[in-house]
């Protein structure tokens, strides 16, 4: 038996070295770190807007706004570019949703759960992170070669469709499941049909969230350039396009061709240009949130 | 009506009944008098529920009359639930549920080849444990089941009419255009009644509706089941005894198996099942001894 | 309306029917467009390879599609595609788990309504915006100052610096989802024996979280890779096999808008190695997001 070296009584807790003190820094060192990686992130923001307010304002006035691209900066104008962003958002909008809504629904509601459906289902979800050149390469074949609709505007609009519809069924999928299954029971209950339960108790009940979900998605369309360069807008537009003959841009576009030029004031032309995209986005954002707000007024689950 | 469990022995008649909390004598003897004259809504033959493999309920055969309130009673698990929602077919939403035997409504089997379970709930309603008005209107909701079957009368005339049939018409004809969602738990439920009847039903199936309600609302309900039952049937689940009591006119007794089915112990009126139940573990059940 | 008189056999109406075959439809646009694009991709590719000899594509370290002598090895490509998602990533690893464990384990309400919408402000910034600030801001203020002369006008380290702006809030918010997915129970007994929070969070949370984490850095990887127009400006379109991030390169991505934006004609030689590029960028987002996929249903799945 070994002998004790400290009295019996005495108390145990010597043998342990808290150093509380330097623990408790430590932690604080971390959570000052934490508190720093945010600061960085919002640095980096306010820099972003800074730089891109600095350049852009001074170019910013009504003719830039109703002008038309120029070879030179003073006289140049976004026109076409924001016409084309709008019939661009306008008919992306129109394709998703109900494409995106009805996938969604059959999806959630009318889809067994075997293989097949599951399968659907993860296959929706890696499309969601497919790159954005890969939909222009493939807007390219099918849509302007294939399917012949050419460099135009409704090709750019079926191939960002594409683009945004996994991210429309997933946020309506999102949408559908929040509505509690004692909604549906109620309508089935009443002698309802599976369809007119979905349309009639369902839709409503899950339209902000698949109202919103759209709305972010034509947001993303709009700040799309990758795939529209790739099914043929064009870099220098003059003329206000028609969605169905040839020849069209987009302000993330005119952005990029102004900002590829070395001289600071097609940098500022392209910050301007910056400027009316991201009011354009920030509009299409208090949008959703409105729609929200007002289609669950009678909503409280 | 009595269907005893096998081998369960009948008892003496009891001198203790379940005592004051019942309303007896003289509207049931009344009762039992015109029980003879009612005929039969809802009739189940030798009906078991399976859930995939698994046998919910064994064996029921029970005759539901016409325009009387039905009980089912029994401790919680036994399958009154599953009974229920099988008379509307609801239990067709469950992937792997089937039944055997049958179930006829006025003669014909609801779980016959070729019976759609949409056109069998559109004479078959139900109002749920926990209150699920739409997020809509009050106006919307009533007219809600009205409008999936094709109503062409007025329809503001119809809403108004099931609101007053349920006892609701005062608390909301000024509110109609507010959403359903923001009344109370009571006005909820009624609004949920409101909306059954709207479509006329023969049957009123009731999932414990009280059970998420407080006592005044409770009672509210029951009254009001009182009125409607002189024009619809209605069954009603509850694990409540007194309300049992208070509210039916006959009592159905289901408890769980050893085998985990659940089965039907008793079929009495009312009061025989409460003063003097032919089953031993009837009596044990409405005097308290289990469940 | 008397309930007697309705029947209760019915025909379900054919326009049910319809109803489902088109939503049916809707959802299979899905599995068609994969189709589509394996397809398309494929087709070409292999149209390429009856041209170009694919062991000088996937191992030659040269690569010069518009001026001749043309050459075809993809190396110079994919190095400067994950030279850039290298450096994003360097970036934003720290800065996204440390946003991650502030709104996970430290966050007041009042804070986490401030942290979330930068997050998401930022996620939400057009990447052409990006790639602008890339060339406006981060090389003249921050690279140049700091390298002078070692850096030029266009390098990896600009695109790298503002994809790895742009992936960090999705690190974040994966990240975050799996530390609090994390039982209070596991939390609490470290608590209970002394432990600081930051213990609690270096030596309980992180390790139970790991795999949401591994499967967030994963797809941000994915993202930073399929990334266009954030580093088409910044890095140049210099094609070369260099791990050096202050020097210029080309893209995968890059290259594609490259060729699109020039004139080439639809047989070319040029046109197909679009297709190739394509193809071999295609199949490695697949691949990373397949893992990540893979690790994330795992760790729903372990609580």
């Amino acid at each position: 038996m070994t002998a004790m070296t400290t009295a019996p009584g005495a108390p145990v807790r010597e043998r342990f070295e808290p150093a509380l003190m330097r623990r408790k820094f430590t932690g604080t060192i971390f959570y000052g770190a934490c508190l720093g990686a945010i600061g960085i992130l919002f640095i980096a923001l306010l820099m972003l807007l800074y730089d891109v307010l600095s350049r852009g304002l001074p170019w910013l006035d009504p003719d830039f706004i109703s002008g038309v691209p120029s070879r030179r900066p003073e006289r140049a104008g976004i026109l076409p570019a924001l016409v084309g962003s709008l019939q661009l958002g306008i008919i992306v909008g129109i394709l998703t949703f109900p494409t995106g809504v009805a996938a969604a629904i059959y999806l959630s509601e009318y889809a067994k759960d075997n293989r097949l459906n599951r399968a659907l289902r993860t296959n929706i979800s890696n499309l969601s992170g497919v790159p954005s050149v890969i939909y222009g390469i493939f807007g390219l074949a099918i849509f302007v070669r294939a399917l012949g609709f050419g460099f135009t505007l409704m090709a750019g609009a079926l191939t960002l469709t594409l683009l945004i519809l996994p991210v429309v069924i997933i946020a309506s999928l999102e949408a559908l499941k929040a509505v509690p299954d004692a909604q549906r029971e109620g309508a089935y209950a009443l002698g309802a049909s599976r369809w007119q339960m979905v349309k009639g108790t369902l839709m409503p009940a899950a339209a902000p969230g698949i109202m919103t979900g759209i709305i972010l998605a034509m947001a993303r369309a709009i700040g799309e350039t990758a795939p529209l360069i790739l099914v043929g807008a064009f870099t220098f537009v003059t003329f206000l396009p028609n969605p169905i003959e040839g020849g069209y841009t987009v302000l993330p576009i005119q952005v990029y061709q102004w900002a590829g030029r070395p001289q600071p004031d097609f940098q500022g032309i392209s910050a301007a240009a910056i400027i009316v995209l991201l009011v354009l986005m920030l509009v299409l954002n208090a949008l959703a949130l409105i729609v929200r707000i007002r289609l669950s007024r009678h909503i409280q689950w | 009506m009595d269907v005893e469990s096998p081998g369960a022995p009948m008892r003496e008649p009891s001198t203790s009944g379940v005592g004051p909390a019942i309303r007896i004598a003289a509207a049931g003897e009344r009762q039992a008098a015109e029980r003879t004259e009612r005929e039969t809504v809802i009739e189940l033959q030798d009906l078991s529920c399976y859930y995939g493999s698994f046998r919910a309920v064994r064996n029921v055969s029970l005759q539901i009359k016409k325009q009387q309130i039905t009980a089912l009673i029994g401790p919680s698990g036994c399958g009154k639930s599953t009974l229920i929602r099988t008379v509307n077919r609801m239990n067709d939403l469950v992937p792997g549920y089937h039944t055997e035997g049958r179930l006829l409504l006025d003669g014909q089997d609801l779980y016959g080849k070729d019976v759609d379970p949409v056109a069998v709930r559109r004479r078959v309603g139900m109002v749920f444990q926990k209150p699920n008005p739409f997020p809509k209107t009050v106006w919307e909701n009533v007219a809600f089941g009205a409008k999936i079957n094709g109503y062409k009368g007025d329809m503001d005339e119809l809403v108004e009419r099931s609101l007053r049939r349920a006892a609701l018409w005062d608390d909301v004809k000024d509110k109609l255009k507010q959403s359903g969602m923001a009344l109370s738990g009571g006005q909820q439920q009624r609004l949920c009644i409101a909306r059954t009847i709207a479509v006329e039903p023969e049957v009123i199936l009731m999932d414990e509706p009280c059970s998420a309600l407080d006592p005044r609302s409770t009672l509210q309900i029951e009254e009001l089941m009182a009125e409607l039952k002189r024009e619809y049937t209605i069954v009603i689940v509850t694990h409540n005894m007194q309300q049992a009591a208070r509210a039916s006119d006959t009592t159905v007794f289901m408890t769980m198996g050893d085998d985990r089915a659940g089965y039907v112990v008793e079929q009495a009126p009312t009061v025989e099942i409460f003063t003097n139940p032919r089953n031993q573990l009837t009596e044990d059940y409405v005097s308290g001894r289990f469940g | 309306m008397t309930a007697q008189g309705r029947p209760l056999t019915r025909e379900r109406p054919f326009s049910e029917r319809i109803i489902e075959a088109l939503l049916f439809a809707a959802a299979s646009i899905g599995v068609l467009t994969t189709i589509g694009i394996v397809g398309v991709l494929a087709f070409e590719t292999f149209e390429f390879f009856r041209e170009i000899n694919p062991v000088e594509f996937f191992t030659g370290t040269v690569w010069s599609a518009s001026i001749r002598p043309f050459a075809w090895g993809v190396l110079p490509l994919v190095t400067g595609t994950l030279l850039v998602a290298f450096i994003a990533l360097v970036f934003a690893i720290p800065l996204g788990l440390l946003s991650a464990v502030l709104l996970a384990e430290y966050a007041s309400p009042r804070l986490r309504n401030v942290v979330k919408p930068i997050l998401e402000t930022i996620a939400g910034i057009p990447t052409i915006v990006l790639g602008f600030f890339a060339i406006n801001f981060v090389t003249p203020n921050l690279l140049k100052p700091i390298f002078q002369n070692d850096i030029g006008t266009f390098s990896a380290l600009a695109g790298g610096i503002v994809v790895g702006l742009l992936i960090t809030p999705l690190i974040a918010s994966i990240s975050e989802d799996a530390m609090s997915a994390v039982p209070r129970g596991m939390r609490e007994g470290a608590y209970a024996m002394g432990a600081t929070k930051w213990e609690v969070v270096r030596k309980v949370v992180f390790p139970a979280a790991v795999s949401g984490i591994m499967a967030s850095v994963i797809l941000a990887m994915s993202r930073a890779i399929g990334e266009t127009m954030a580093v088409v400006l910044a890095v140049g379109t210099n094609p070369q096999l260099t791990l050096d991030p202050r020097e210029s390169i080309q893209t995968m991505t890059a290259f594609i808008v490259q060729i699109s934006l020039g004139d080439t004609s639809q047989g070319s030689v040029q046109f197909k190695a679009l297709f190739a590029v394509a193809a071999v960028l295609f199949t490695t987002t697949l691949a990373l997001n397949l893992i990540s996929n893979r690790i994330v249903s795992r760790f729903r799945t372990a609580y």
